[in-house]
């Protein structure tokens, strides 16, 4: 993404405002024309109103058969998508990057960061009837917490109570302060549900949409609720999910009109889709990030010099170009993406240099060191390749690698968190402080590369619980440098969120999150006719 | 032309010729192949030039080199298994028909059972547990393959074994193993063979059918069945990528198959058809 | 004869029992387990536990066997670990629609391959048996993807005659339904075609050389007659054989083929169970499939029997 570009999405969210968009246009030495031509394009987006009506045919990779409508066991697109439309959330992580309410009317954060009052909207229905109340908040929430199967359960292990003050106010309470704690309300699976209820056969919500048919890993349909407490959003009438995990099946179903807007288009085909004039490709440039983790203490990984021999022995820009068409971000060995708020700018790029890569493998003192990358396309479409192409950077520069391809299956239990030179990959977290703790926090579960070190935990937890945004900045940009320059995985890639849609779609934008409006495209979405 | 005091029709000279091609481009890889294959040489899916003939795949590899490479593993690796299931298939199988009572009963419940297995888990199972090294890899297929083989020349051997020479033969006194090279084996071979040339293109195939759950050829070693499934899509970009491997694929078993009709017509002429 | 039958039919009773440990087996000893399939990079240890708990993997395994076996025979395949759902009611709509498309590729594939495998028997190193024997070639060594992806390039998405994803519903009318997977089943012919016609010409070429057959020539007979009347029902064992394992790799292997096309069958459902762990939908998909392969096998073998004259009347 050229930099303009960059500017140009930063506007369209609200990020940065006309007059900015114009310096920074103007600073790149962007022509007058081209600026306002830009300008008119994004006007005519911000322009459009919804309209109502229609069925909303969605043609999605990342379903399954083994899919279920409880919202911790969701894993991919599919059931995000369709989890939105069937429920609320308590905070939507907006366009703009910042937390807005949903169920949550409004929050109050006591100082420490370790005490929020939530407090929750009224004249809330459920699908069957019965109002949405504290308890019902409290339910939810605690669905994630002590024994459970949910996917939220690492990230609500933070939470040391869920209490109701009044029938429309909850307060929870951290076991250490995190002034960030709203963004990890906007995960995918914290969805609101009746107190007690725990039949998954059925979807009972309070989103814009009510649940008709439920074949997972084939099709979902619903249709719009009528007593929807939104009158801004859910669109369309119906909508309609098919399941289509071939990524060639995906795009000819768009093409020959069998299905409305797709997710994950494969890179190599987006130039394809842009030349012909009745569709679209939307394009996020977000959080996901491929890995190749060491582990930090662990021979001869453990050794400084012999780490960045591996990270100069990369070629971020190769990769990006074969496997990514282009349409990614170089990493920086630190997990923090160029949209956050919070990315260090100052820190230098780190990219291919065949001696540098030499001369650290000759000051590491290492002859011929071990060392096995273990790959499996389990961890990623792709990251088979991006082991090879890694291979191949790296002895050009000296530094031999022998590749592993692991079975797909049982590659998260057996090899992830246990191979000490893995192939691996990161969601992107909706707060810089959230992913930092998730990956490489001093007692995350999930610090596949065993990274601790005492200045980042210090830093760590008082960037968590520091509610004053210039005291926080400092203590960020310098833990993506203590990871950039000592941490033990290396980031190649920020990967974008690439989606397409015919012309007729209205409302299907970029979101840094993940694909399709961050699973919000239900009731985001519209049809032109 | 004459071959061995037979002679040889056109289209099998064709299949002749395609297999030494094949063969020789197989054992000397190293030699004939203009670039290393797993040597990164420009971007993803460039353009032929006059030093990449067929251009680059889709990591900016040479893709003639490694087709040529491709046919050294692949050939190679659907040789030895079509080989070994046929031995293993052929002898058991025969050893059923001949033996009948609980041999073949013990035998045929065997293959019946693996045969009932879908072939994609059995091979996930065994090779989740077992590991991918190419010996385990290459056993697994054979012996997935060799219950086919098995059915088949049961089903022959029994049709022969009915017949009064056999009989006869057993009768006689003469042992198992006479009976099959003797009597049963000059027999079945011409549907036996057919399913050979059939057999060795299925392998081909199946190898690649592995790599879909992850397993299979480690890289960057390329073999031909793995590079149509990663060339696969750009079929919508119109590109030739996947055709290449496809292709040659396609002209082995069909110069393979070519030499099996012509053996087969051999085989029926020795017989005495007239046909 | 009928006991030679009745021998077969206990046996493959067997069979099913013996696959059935086998299945169980399998099952049990796959590296990994559903809890950390599914979760992945976001499982915590007391989420794993709390689903392992779930799998009741603390009861030793033959007693888990025994039960699985014994609700498995009153029909109750138990609930899907992952959706929860009821096996029984999760399977049935699509082994309809795996049985719907083998059969559909079985009718147009099986009497084509037989008369064109016949025919070129008939005129045996013609012109028409090579051009036939070039083109079943061709489709046989190209991977059933490829296939698939060609035909919806050329005859979906250029021509558009037909749709590209094939996602029928359990109330699509017959006809429609017949439209929407034509292309699945045409690759699906032009896949197992090939193979069925190539053992049918090879068979009936092996009986030619026999010399009864040349009795009949010596009678005088023309040579489509002696192809059709004396050598192919002596053929008809291994092609017989032959279609049977081809029609088990119909219902069984056609994973790629819905892949492609969008087709909510068994086999999908299966890759998804496996590469899940989601054991109970494994081992009903393995009943199922071992299931229809032994009563297949079964039907060729009492149908070689049938028509094996010299089986048919055992001294």
């Amino acid at each position: 993404m050229t930099e303009l570009e960059f500017w140009r999405e930063q506007h369209v969210k609200g990020r940065i405002g006309r007059r900015e968009l114009l310096g920074r246009a103007a600073a790149l030495g962007a022509s007058a024309a081209a600026v306002s031509g830009m300008l008119a394009s994004v006007e005519a987006h911000a322009a459009e109103t919804p309209r109502q009506g229609g069925t909303l045919r969605l043609g999605l990779a990342g379903g399954s058969t083994t899919d279920s409508l409880d919202p911790g066991s969701y894993t991919d697109s599919v059931m995000i998508d369709v989890g939105h439309a069937f429920y609320n959330a308590m905070v939507e992580w907006g366009q703009d990057g910042k937390p807005h309410p949903e169920i949550a009317e409004s929050w109050e954060v006591k100082p420490g960061a370790a005490e929020w009052i939530f407090n929750i909207r009224k004249g809330v229905t459920f699908s069957n009837g019965k109002t949405l109340d504290a308890d019902d908040v409290v339910y939810s929430l605690n669905m994630h917490r002590g024994k459970t199967k949910s996917g939220a359960a690492g990230a609500f292990k933070a939470i040391s109570d869920v209490k109701k003050l009044s029938p429309n106010q909850v307060q929870v309470t951290l076991a250490s302060g995190d002034a960030d704690f709203a963004y990890v309300l906007t995960d995918y699976h914290v969805l609101m549900v009746p107190d007690g209820w725990s039949d998954w056969s059925k979807a009972v919500g309070t989103g814009g949409y009510l649940l008709e048919k439920f074949e997972p890993g084939v099709r979902i349909t619903g249709k719009r609720n009528p007593n929807y407490w939104k009158t801004d959003r859910a669109h369309v009438d119906a909508i309609d999910v098919t399941v289509i995990n071939d990524s060639s099946a995906r795009l000819n179903a768009l093409m020959t009109g069998q299905v409305d807007a797709i997710n994950r288009v494969d890179p190599k085909f987006v130039r394809t889709v842009q030349k012909n004039p009745k569709f679209e490709i939307v394009r996020a440039p977000g959080g996901w990030h491929a890995v190749i983790s060491m582990m930090h203490d662990r021979p001869p990984f453990d050794n400084h010099d012999l780490r960045m021999a591996l990270k100069y022995g990369i070629d971020r820009e190769q990769i990006i170009k074969a496997l990514f068409s282009g349409l990614a971000t170089a990493g920086n060995d630190h997990p923090i993406p160029q949209t956050d708020p919070y990315w260090n700018s100052e820190l230098p790029q780190i990219k291919y240099d065949g001696d540098k890569a030499k001369f650290y493998l000759k000051k590491s003192g290492l002859t011929n060191p071990p060392l096995v990358l273990q790959c499996s396309d389990a961890a990623f479409a792709g990251a088979v390749d991006m082991a090879q192409l890694f291979q191949q950077s790296a002895a050009k520069a000296g530094v031999r690698i022998e590749l592993k391809k692991e079975p797909a299956d049982g590659f998260w239990d057996n090899v992830w968190l246990k191979g000490p030179f893995v192939t691996s990959y990161w969601g992107g977290r909706a707060a810089a402080t959230q992913m930092l703790a998730v990956a490489y926090g001093p007692d995350a579960p999930w610090n596949e590369s065993h990274f601790k070190d005492p200045k980042f935990t210090e830093l760590l937890a008082a960037a968590r619980a520091e509610t004053d945004e210039a005291k926080r900045k400092p203590m960020i940009w310098e833990m993506q440098a203590i990871l950039h320059n000592d941490g033990a995985t290396i980031v190649p890639v920020f990967r974008d969120w690439l989606d397409a849609h015919n012309k007729n779609v209205g409302g299907h934008t970029p979101h840094g999150g993940f694909d399709m409006n961050n699973g919000w495209i239900a009731e985001q979405a519209w049809l032109k006719s | 032309m004459r071959l061995f005091g037979h002679r040889v029709p056109l289209t099998a000279l064709i299949g002749l010729v395609i297999i030494a091609v094949n063969l020789i481009t197989a054992i000397g890889a190293p030699w004939i192949a203009p670039f290393d294959q797993a040597n990164v040489v420009g971007d993803a899916w460039g353009d032929p030039t006059s030093q990449n003939l067929l251009g680059l795949d889709n990591l900016g590899r040479d893709l003639l080199s490694r087709l040529i490479y491709g046919a050294r593993m692949s050939i190679g690796l659907a040789f030895v298994i079509t080989c070994l299931s046929f031995a293993l298939g052929i002898v058991t199988g025969f050893a059923a028909a001949v033996l009948r009572g609980w041999v073949d009963t013990l035998l045929s419940r065997i293959v019946d059972l693996l045969l009932s297995m879908p072939t994609l888990i059995f091979a996930f199972i065994v090779l989740s547990v077992l590991g991918t090294d190419l010996p385990v890899l290459i056993l697994t297929i054979a012996i997935l393959d060799s219950t086919k083989v098995f059915r088949l020349s049961r089903a022959l051997a029994m049709n022969l074994a009915a017949l009064e020479y056999v009989e006869v033969a057993q009768v006689r006194g003469e042992g198992l193993w006479w009976v099959i090279r003797k009597e049963i084996l000059p027999n079945a071979a011409a549907p036996l063979i057919a399913e050979f040339g059939l057999r060795f293109s299925f392998a081909f195939l199946f190898i690649a059918a592995l790599s879909f759950l992850g397993l299979g050829v480690q890289p960057p070693n390329a073999d031909w069945g793995s590079m149509v499934r990663d060339y696969r899509d750009m079929i919508n970009l119109d590109a030739m990528a996947p055709l290449y491997p496809a292709g040659a694929i396609a002209i082995l078993t069909i110069g393979v198959n070519f030499v099996v009709d012509w053996m087969l017509s051999i085989h029926s002429h020795a017989h005495g058809d007239g046909a | 004869m009928l006991r030679l039958i009745a021998q077969r039919l206990g046996l493959g009773l067997l069979t099913l029992f013996a696959a059935s440990v086998l299945i169980f087996a399998g099952t049990e000893i796959l590296p990994g387990d559903l809890a950390s399939a599914v979760l992945q990079n976001s499982a915590t240890p007391e989420s794993l536990a709390e689903m392992r708990k779930e799998l009741g993997l603390d009861r030793p395994a033959a007693v888990r066997y025994v039960e699985w076996l014994g609700h498995a025979v009153e029909g109750d395949l138990g609930r899907s670990l992952a959706s929860h759902r009821d096996v029984v009611e999760e399977i049935t709509p699509r082994l309809k629609n795996t049985m719907f498309l083998a059969v559909y590729a079985a009718v147009v594939a099986v009497p084509l391959a037989v008369v064109l495998g016949l025919m070129a028997a008939i005129w045996q190193g013609g012109i028409y048996d090579r051009a036939v024997n070039f083109v079943t070639l061709l489709t046989i060594s190209v991977p059933e993807y490829l296939v698939g992806y060609i035909l919806i390039k050329y005859l979906s998405v250029r021509l558009g005659w037909f749709p590209s994803l094939a996602n029928v519903t359990p109330d699509t009318p017959l006809l429609e339904r017949i439209g929407l997977t034509f292309l699945p089943m045409l690759t699906l012919v032009l896949v197992v075609m090939a193979h069925m016609m190539r053992m049918t010409r090879a068979s009936v070429l092996q009986i030619m050389a026999s010399p009864y057959i040349e009795m009949a020539f010596l009678k005088g007979l023309p040579k489509w007659r002696v192809v059709v009347r004396h050598a192919f029902p002596n053929a008809l064992a291994p092609i017989i054989n032959v279609i049977a394992l081809d029609l088990a790799y119909l219902i069984v292997g056609v994973v790629v083929v819905e892949a492609v096309f969008v087709y909510p069958g068994l086999g999908q459902l299966m890759v998804d169970a496996v590469s899940k762990h989601d054991v109970p939908l494994v081992q009903a998909c393995g009943l199922i499939f071992a299931g229809a392969f032994i009563l297949l096998n079964m039907t060729a073998d009492v149908l070689a029997i049938l028509t094996n004259p010299r089986l048919r009347h055992p001294r």
